[in-house]
Order: C-alpha cells, then structure tokens, then sequence
C-alpha cells in the first residue's frame, strides 16, 4: 500500500520547469531511492511534498489524506520529517536543546510546559547515543563538524515520532566511516516500521540501502524498479550520460 | 549554586527597595524611576527581539500608544490624582497590546531588514498621527494628566515602586518564556525560522504572540511615564530616540539573554541622564550615545552578559583540564563513531 504518493505534481520556477507533471510513491514500510542527475527536481520535490513549496498543479497524499496545501508544520505534525541537503540544525541552541524543538505542544501548553520532560530527555540522550553524538549533547551545535550536524538533523527528527523520513542527500560531504554508520541506522529504523525515501548522488549507499529505486528527469520520473532493473535501464543511462 | 542564586536575587531586591529610603534625593530617584521604565522596556522588548532574532525599531509607537491611552482615559473618566490612575496602567497596557495585533500581523509578514524598515514605518505612521488627529490628541498642545497632590517631598516614592514592581512582573514573564516549551520554539525561530517551522513550530503564532506581550510592557511603560510626567506632547511620546535606545540597551546587556537588558538599562539610562543635567539638555548626550553604539558593536557585539559567560566558561574549562580526571570529553568524530556500541539499535524504541 501506498503511504506517500504524489500524482501528476507540476512546479515551475519563472520559465524552469523544475517539476513537469511528476508522480511518485513511497511504499509503507520501504526504504525508496530517488536519484537524478543535478537539477532534476528532486530536491523541489521534497519541498513540494514537506510543504515549503506549493505545487502548481497536482494532488499529494499521505495515508489517503491531501497535504497538498498542508503548511509545513502541519505536514510535519502529520508524521512526515525531513532532513535538508544544506544540514539545518540551531547552531546557537546546544545538541540538547536541538533535540527538544521537534517535541512541541498543542496550543497554550507550550506556555506552561518547560522545554522539556524527564521522559523526553531520556529518549532525547538515547536517540543521541543511537546516531553516536550523545557525548557532545552540551556543545553549541554551531560547533558540530558536518558530519556530526547530519546525525544531529537525523536524530532531531526522529523525537518526534515521523512515519516517513524524506532524506537529502545525508550522505554528501560525509566520510566513509559515517556513512556506514548511517546506512546501518536508516536500516535499524525501518526494521522498527519507519519509511524512508532517499535522494542520495553516492551509488553504492543508494544500491546498497534501497529496495526500490525511481529516477527523475527534466521533473519527472523516467525509470522506476530495483536497483538491477534501474541500473541496466537505457533512459538513465541517457540521462545521466547525455548519450 | 542555586541557594547562592536565590539569596543574590533575594539581596538585589532589597537593595531595590530601599534604594529610595537611603537617596531620597528627587533628582536621585527621578533618574532611578526612568531607569527602571527604561529597564522595563528593555526586558520586554527582548522578549520578542531577542528570543526571536527579529529586531523591532518601532516600539516608540507602543510606547506613544500607553501614553496617550491613559491621558485620554483620565480625562474623559475625569480621574483625579493620586493612586486611582496607577490602575489604568495596565488597562493602557491592553489597549496597546489590541493595537500591536494588527501592527504585528502586517509587519512579521516581512523578515530581517525588511522587517526593521516596516517597524519603523510603522513609528512613522503613529507620529504625525499624534500630531494631527487635533480631535483626539489635541495636536502639537498635547494632553496634561491628573497631578497627585499631598505626596510632598515623596512625590517620587509611589512611582519608584510601580516602576519597579512592573520591572519585576516583566523579568519573571521574560524568564518564565525563555524556559517554557514556546520560548525554545522563539530561540529556534531566531536560528532558523523555516527549519523551526518544518519541526513543527507554530512561527507566525509564536512570533505575533511574543511581538503583543512585548508591546504590552511597553504600553505599561508609557502610561507610566506619562503619569510621573504629567503632561505629553506627540514629539516626546512618540520618539524616535526611544527605540534607539532600547536597542542599544540590549545590545549592550546581551540581546536574548535574561539579565542582558536590565544590566544595559542600569548602565545607560543613568548615564543618559547624568550627562543630560550635566550638559543640559543641548544634545551633547547623543553624540555620547552614537560613540557608544559603535563601541558596542565593534568591541562587545555579542554584549556583556554574553561575552562574559564565555570568559567564565573557558576559565571553568581551563580550571577543569588542569585537573588529572578531565580531557575526553571531546572525540574526534571519527572516534565518536567507534565509540558506537553495536547494541544500541536493541536499546532504543522506535
């Protein structure tokens, strides 16, 4: 069953058509590839689909349910989290602190609640120890490396409980070492029930973790399938290669 | 820690207290009086332009409205002098923050500079409107308050101890914000606001809320201050100095921290003043102030309270590291994966 789908989803950036009638799906329970070569569109897809970006024209569905013209907190509240290829983490708030923003609270208990519960602060150090940061939760994570600010992103998200995690690119400018290490979370977290959908230029990372793999064109979806299927498949070739 | 904290607060309240019974001296507590407004309009403004990174020039306005709402209210309910107009302080507060709703909704429509220019047209809209809305403001004449009568040579005790009461009330809003779940949700919109949205934080709310509390306080403010004056005139209730003024104070203090902006206002406004009766009141004091606003931004652009703490903390880490037991604290990262123990993945529940 379909958790994610967007239908027919156009966007156009002055004459850029970044987005030409493009539809894609995300399998519950799955771990889907998107890959394409720059400027594709993938990045505005996951803006379109998170909230950031309005769709032109086109329908998007999580769980059945039209998010189309959903704000991003009210995409996010719904269960679906995203990390951005520029990592965006508070770099004046400590490790710590960044991990309580996602936990936020309905209306006026936001006032009256402190920044966070006993309960959340032991599930805020384990989440930091399950991406391997917990020993630097009381640096100003401006300070982080790059690397350790992508497992910052990936592990403020996860507080909160989101069904589908939508990725980009979390393993660009990222050394080997940590790319295994993040290949191994994502794997961990999807045998726990979470859906992911990942945009990611490193190959083997994608070939390795994905079920499924689409290919985006020109804003649009060109080949779809396992990564055999998409690897020996004519159209990505052309597309990547311009033959 | 905290018992010392606790008894530190505990004294500077009672030096605040007393300070009048020991300097009794009009000229000395009328400089205090205007110190504390200005304190507590800096600790409000704060709330909204240094939890949420988003830097208003344009709380004179707010600071006109209060003015100008308890003036009208006390002649048209003819109040007389004495106690009974300290009430309508707050009820000038409300009617400022009804005004600051619409006044936020346009303006935090916008962000950074723009946000800047629009906070200052917005003064400049209020200004000549005082001016000339001849039927209600009574123009350039402008409007004279009830003038207590019988409180003698402590004419400046009750104001002190509204000032400071309102600065007080204003500093527990401000700390019990910056630790309640909404004001992490200010600090991460001052960091990245559309990041903050994505994670589920109500922005515009967030921002509107803490943009009419601060207007609040500052509305209070006003009406105070044009209590104690007696009289305001468009010119000096709605000026365009105030909001230099709030700004430079908590830059001075430390923007988005707790102390910050009482620490500048304690420091400047009794300056302010000092220099404004030494020099009379030519203007020498501004040259003064533009001196001082460059000083800050070149030596101390993060403020005092700021720049202090990370003394202390490179102190307290030096101190630390030269004992046997510390200094591992910080892996490489590429040890900090290591470090991993392959069991997590069973510990956590997803």
């Amino acid at each position: 069953m379909s958790m994610l789908e967007v239908l027919g989803v156009s966007k156009s950036f002055g004459g850029i058509q970044a987005l030409d009638a493009c539809s894609v799906d995300v399998e519950k329970g799955s771990v889907t590839g998107l890959i394409g070569p720059n400027g594709s569109g993938k990045t505005t897809l996951f803006n379109v689909i998170t909230g950031y970006e309005s769709a032109d024209h086109g329908e998007i569905r999580f769980e059945g349910k039209s998010i189309v013209h959903a704000a991003p907190d009210a995409i996010f509240r719904l269960g679906v989290a995203r990390t951005f290829q520029l990592t965006r983490i508070f770099p004046r708030l400590t490790v710590i602190e960044n991990m309580h923003v996602a936990a936020q609270r309905e209306g006026f208990r936001a006032l009256f609640d402190r920044w966070s519960s006993p309960r959340e602060q032991r599930r805020a150090l384990d989440l930091l120890d399950f991406v391997g940061i917990s020993h630097l939760k009381d640096l100003p994570a401006g300070n982080l490396s790059y690397g350790q600010k992508k497992l910052l992103e990936f592990a403020y998200i996860l507080i909160a409980d989101p069904q589908v995690i939508l990725l980009d690119e979390p393993a660009g400018g990222v050394n080997p070492t940590m790319i295994n290490h993040l290949a191994d979370r994502i794997r961990a977290l999807n045998k726990s029930g979470v859906t992911f959908l990942v945009v990611e230029h490193n190959m083997e990372f994608v070939m390795g973790l994905c079920q499924r793999i689409m290919v985006m064109h020109r804003g649009a979806k060109i080949a779809d399938g396992s990564p055999e299927q998409v690897r020996k498949n004519p159209a990505v070739l052309e597309a990547y290669l311009g033959v | 820690m905290k018992i010392a904290k606790l008894a530190g607060l505990i004294a500077l309240l009672a030096v605040a207290a007393a300070f009048p019974q020991v300097f009794p001296n009009p000229a000395v507590t009328t400089i205090a009086i205007f110190t504390l407004l200005y304190a507590t309009a800096t600790v409000a403004w704060n709330i909204f332009s240094g939890y949420t990174g988003y830097i208003a020039l344009g709380h004179a306005a707010f600071f006109g409205i209060g003015s100008y709402a308890i003036a009208l209210m006390c002649a048209g309910w003819h109040v007389p002098g004495g106690y009974l107009p300290f009430f309508l302080v707050p009820v000038a507060g409300l009617i400022t923050a009804a005004f600051a709703v619409p006044m936020g909704w346009i303006s935090l429509r916008t962000r950074r500079h723009t946000f800047v220019v629009i906070t200052i047209a917005i003064f400049f809209i209020m200004q000549p409107m005082a001016f000339n809305l001849r039927s209600i403001t009574n123009g350039s004449t402008g409007l004279s308050l009830p003038i207590p009568s019988g409180w003698g040579l402590k004419f400046n005790f009750p104001f002190y101890y509204v000032a400071l009461a309102m600065l007080i009330v204003a500093q527990i809003v401000s700390w019990w914000i910056r630790n309640s779940k909404y004001g992490l949700g200010l600090l991460a919109i001052r960091d990245d606001e559309d990041r903050a949205l994505g994670l589920g934080v109500k922005t515009g709310p967030a921002k509107l809320a803490a943009f009419v509390i601060s207007a609040f306080f500052v509305g209070m403010v006003g009406a105070l201050h044009a209590y104690f004056q007696e009289s305001i005139f468009p010119a000096f209730a709605f000026d365009p100095l105030f909001d230099i003024a709030l700004a430079l104070m908590g830059f001075l203090g430390g923007l988005g921290t707790l102390a910050g902006p009482i620490l500048g206002a304690l420091i400047l406004e009794p300056t302010q003043r000092y220099f404004t009766m030494q020099f009379s009141a030519n203007g020498y004091y501004l040259i003064i102030y533009g001196a001082l606003f460059l000083a800050i931004i070149l030596l101390l652009p993060e403020g005092i309270v700021p720049t202090l703490s990370k003394y202390w903390m490179k102190w307290d880490a030096l101190r630390s590291s030269s004992m046997p037991k510390a200094g591992n604290e910080l892996n490489s990262p590429a040890e900090a994966i290591q470090d991993v123990p392959a069991q997590n993945e069973e510990r956590v529940e997803l």
